[in-house]
C-alpha cells in the first residue's frame, strides 16, 4: 500500500504516527481512506471536497497541482506527502 | 521587557490563538501564524523619542519585534541608508524617488539579515542548538554568519543551481551547505519535514512566525528616514511575498501607535517573467496563486514558483490599490546597469527587478509621477556577478604609456589644469 507522511504537529491525530499506510488508486482515494482511519486529520486537511488552501501533496517528490490533483494515480510504492504550504521565502 | 507585548501567534484564516512556540502553521486549517502585539502596551514604552535616542539598526524598534528580552543574535543589523535618488529620478521622469539600500545591510549585505537576526534571537530563546533554512542564496549567507557569530549549528539547503558567490557566501561561515536536486520549492518542502522530525529552528520553517517580522524594520526605517511618514508608493521584489507584507504592516503599525500620519501607500509587487505567480495573479485578478513549475530567470534570488505569501501578497495589492508586473532577463540586466550608473548602486538581479518594473509602472501611469516611491533595493550585486558576464564587454588593454591612453581617449579629452 502506498504511505502517507503526516506533518509532525498533525501527529496527535494519527496517534503518534508519522506515516499511516491508506488504499486508494488515485490521491484522492488515498486521502479518503486516510479520513476513515482519522477523521480529526480529514477535516483538518479538506475543507468540503476540496484541500485547504494552505494544503500541499506530494506524491514522490511531486506536487499533485503539476499532476492530475486529487486524481492523480498512485501506485503501490508511492509516497504521498502533506506538506503544510506556510514555509519559506 | 517585552515579554508582555507579544501575546501570542495567531491563524490568519481562523483566527486561534497559539502560545509563543516554534510552530508555523494552523494545526486546524493550515493557515499561517502571525504574531500579535499589545499595541497599548508596546505604546507606553515606544515613542518617536525612544526610537531616536537609540542606536542605528533594527532593534530601536524592538517592542516591535517578537523577542522576549534583549536580543542576543545581530546586534548590528539595519539601519541602512535611505538615499535621494534624484539623478535616477531624473531618468524615470518622477519627481521624488528613494532608493531603500539592503545591498550594504549588515553582515551578509541583503534585507535577510533582519529576518534572521529576530529568528536566531528567538531560536536562543527557544533553547535551539541547531538552526537552519531553505533558501535562494541571500537567506543562506545570513543564516550562515549569524549562526557562526551565535555560536549555533547551521544547515542550509539550497537549489543545485545558485551562484557561486551565493554558495561560497554561505560555505565561509562554516555552516553544513547542502545542495538538493531541483528548484527552491523542492528544497522548502524537504526543510518543511526536516525541521519537525528533528526538531530543529528552521528560520523560515517553524520559526517563520517570528523571522517574518524582521522584514518591518525596512518598513520602519523608512517612513523614519522620510521625516516620519509613510511614502505614496513602495515597489519591492516578491519571492515568498513575504516582504511587501511586512513593509505595509510597519507602516501601519506606525500609523495605529500614532508615529505617522494616515498610510495612503501604495504598494507595487516585482517579479520576473521566468517565475511570476503573485504578479500574475494579480494581472489575471485570480483568486488562487497557480504555481509556477520551473522557474526561470537570473533573478534567482526571486525564484519561487509557490510562494507561501502569494495569496496574501496579491490581496494587498490589490486593496492598496497598487499593481505587479514582471520582466524580462533582458530588462533586469538594463535596470542593474541603470541603478548602477545613476546613483552608484550596484544591486543583484533583484534590484534590476524591482527597478525594471517600477519603470513599466510609471510608464502605465500606474505609479503617480508627482508622488513620493521608495524602491526597496534587498541583496548586493557582488553575489549575482554571474548574470553580467558578456553583458558590459571588456577593459581595453593598453601599455602604460601616454601615446596609447591619449589614443584610446583622445588627447582633447582632458581638462588641462595650470595650463
Amino acid at each position: 500500500m502506498p504511505i502517507i507522511r503526516i506533518p509532525t504537529p498533525l501527529r496527535p491525530h494519527t496517534g503518534g504516527n508519522d506515516t499511516v499506510e491508506a488504499q486508494g488508486a488515485t490521491v484522492g482515494a488515498l486521502l479518503a481512506d486516510l479520513g476513515k482511519q482519522y477523521p480529526a486529520l480529514h477535516e483538518r486537511i479538506f475543507d468540503g471536497t476540496d484541500l485547504r488552501r494552505f494544503v500541499n501533496v506530494y506524491v514522490n517528490n511531486e506536487d499533485i497541482r503539476y499532476l492530475e490533483d486529487l486524481e492523480t494515480v498512485v501506485a503501490d510504492k508511492d509516497e504521498v506527502s502533506i506538506i503544510p504550504a506556510v514555509a519559506g521565502g | 521587557m517585552s515579554e508582555e507585548l507579544v501575546r501570542g501567534l495567531k491563524c490568519r484564516l481562523c483566527g486561534k490563538i497559539y502560545e509563543k512556540s516554534p510552530l508555523n502553521f494552523c494545526t486546524d486549517d493550515f493557515g499561517p501564524l502571525e504574531v500579535v502585539y499589545d499595541y497599548e502596551a508596546v505604546a507606553s514604552t515606544l515613542t518617536k523619542a525612544s526610537i531616536t535616542a537609540r542606536p542605528h539598526n533594527m532593534w530601536r524598534y524592538r517592542e516591535l519585534l517578537p523577542i522576549d528580552g534583549e536580543p542576543t543574535v545581530g546586534l548590528n543589523v539595519g539601519g541602512t541608508p535611505l538615499v535621494r535618488a534624484d539623478r535616477l529620478a531624473k531618468a524615470l521622469g518622477i519627481a521624488e524617488l528613494y532608493i531603500k539600500n539592503d545591498a550594504v545591510n549588515h553582515p551578509t549585505l541583503s534585507f535577510k539579515d533582519r529576518v534572521v537576526a529576530v529568528a536566531l534571537s528567538k531560536a536562543v530563546e527557544f533553547g535551539f542548538r541547531t538552526v537552519g533554512c531553505a533558501s535562494t542564496g541571500n537567506l543562506a549567507g545570513s543564516v550562515a554568519a549569524n549562526a557562526a557569530a551565535a555560536g549555533l549549528e547551521a544547515y542550509v539547503l539550497i537549489p543545485d543551481n545558485l551562484e557561486q558567490g551565493k554558495v561560497l557566501g554561505a560555505m565561509i561561515y562554516g555552516a553544513k551547505v547542502i545542495a538538493v536536486e531541483g528548484n527552491y520549492d523542492h528544497v522548502n518542502r524537504l526543510c518543511s519535514q526536516i525541521a519537525f522530525k528533528f526538531g530543529w529552528g528552521f528560520v523560515n520553517v517553524n520559526l517563520r512566525p517570528f523571522y517574518a517580522e524582521g522584514s518591518k524594520t525596512m518598513g520602519f526605517e523608512i517612513a523614519e528616514d522620510l521625516g516620519w511618514r509613510a511614502p505614496d508608493h513602495v515597489v519591492a521584489p516578491m519571492a515568498g511575498g513575504s516582504l511587501i507584507g511586512k513593509l505595509l504592516k510597519a507602516f501601519k503599525e506606525f500609523e495605529t501607535l500614532g508615529f505617522i500620519p494616515k498610510v495612503s501607500t501604495k504598494m507595487f509587487g516585482a517579479q520576473a517573467t521566468g517565475c511570476n505567480p503573485i504578479s500574475n495573479t494579480v494581472k489575471t485578478d485570480a483568486l488562487k496563486v497557480r504555481p509556477i513549475r520551473n522557474p526561470n530567470t537570473i533573478a534567482k534570488s526571486l525564484a519561487i514558483g509557490d510562494p507561501a505569501d502569494g495569496y496574501f501578497a496579491s490581496q494587498l495589492i490589490r486593496d492598496s490599490g497598487g499593481w505587479s508586473e514582471d520582466v524580462d532577463d533582458d530588462a533586469i540586466v538594463d535596470a542593474m546597469k541603470l541603478l548602477a550608473e545613476t546613483e552608484g548602486i550596484f544591486a543583484e538581479t533583484a534590484g534590476g527587478v524591482t527597478l525594471a518594473v517600477a519603470q513599466k509602472l510609471i510608464a502605465q501611469g500606474r505609479i503617480d509621477r508627482d508622488g513620493s516611491t521608495v524602491l526597496c533595493i534587498t541583496g548586493n550585486g557582488l553575489k549575482t556577478q554571474e548574470a553580467l558576464i558578456g553583458k558590459l564587454g571588456r577593459p581595453p588593454v593598453i601599455k602604460p604609456n601616454m601615446a596609447e591612453f591619449e589614443a584610446l581617449v583622445g588627447s582633447e579629452a582632458g581638462e588641462l589644469v595650470g595650463a
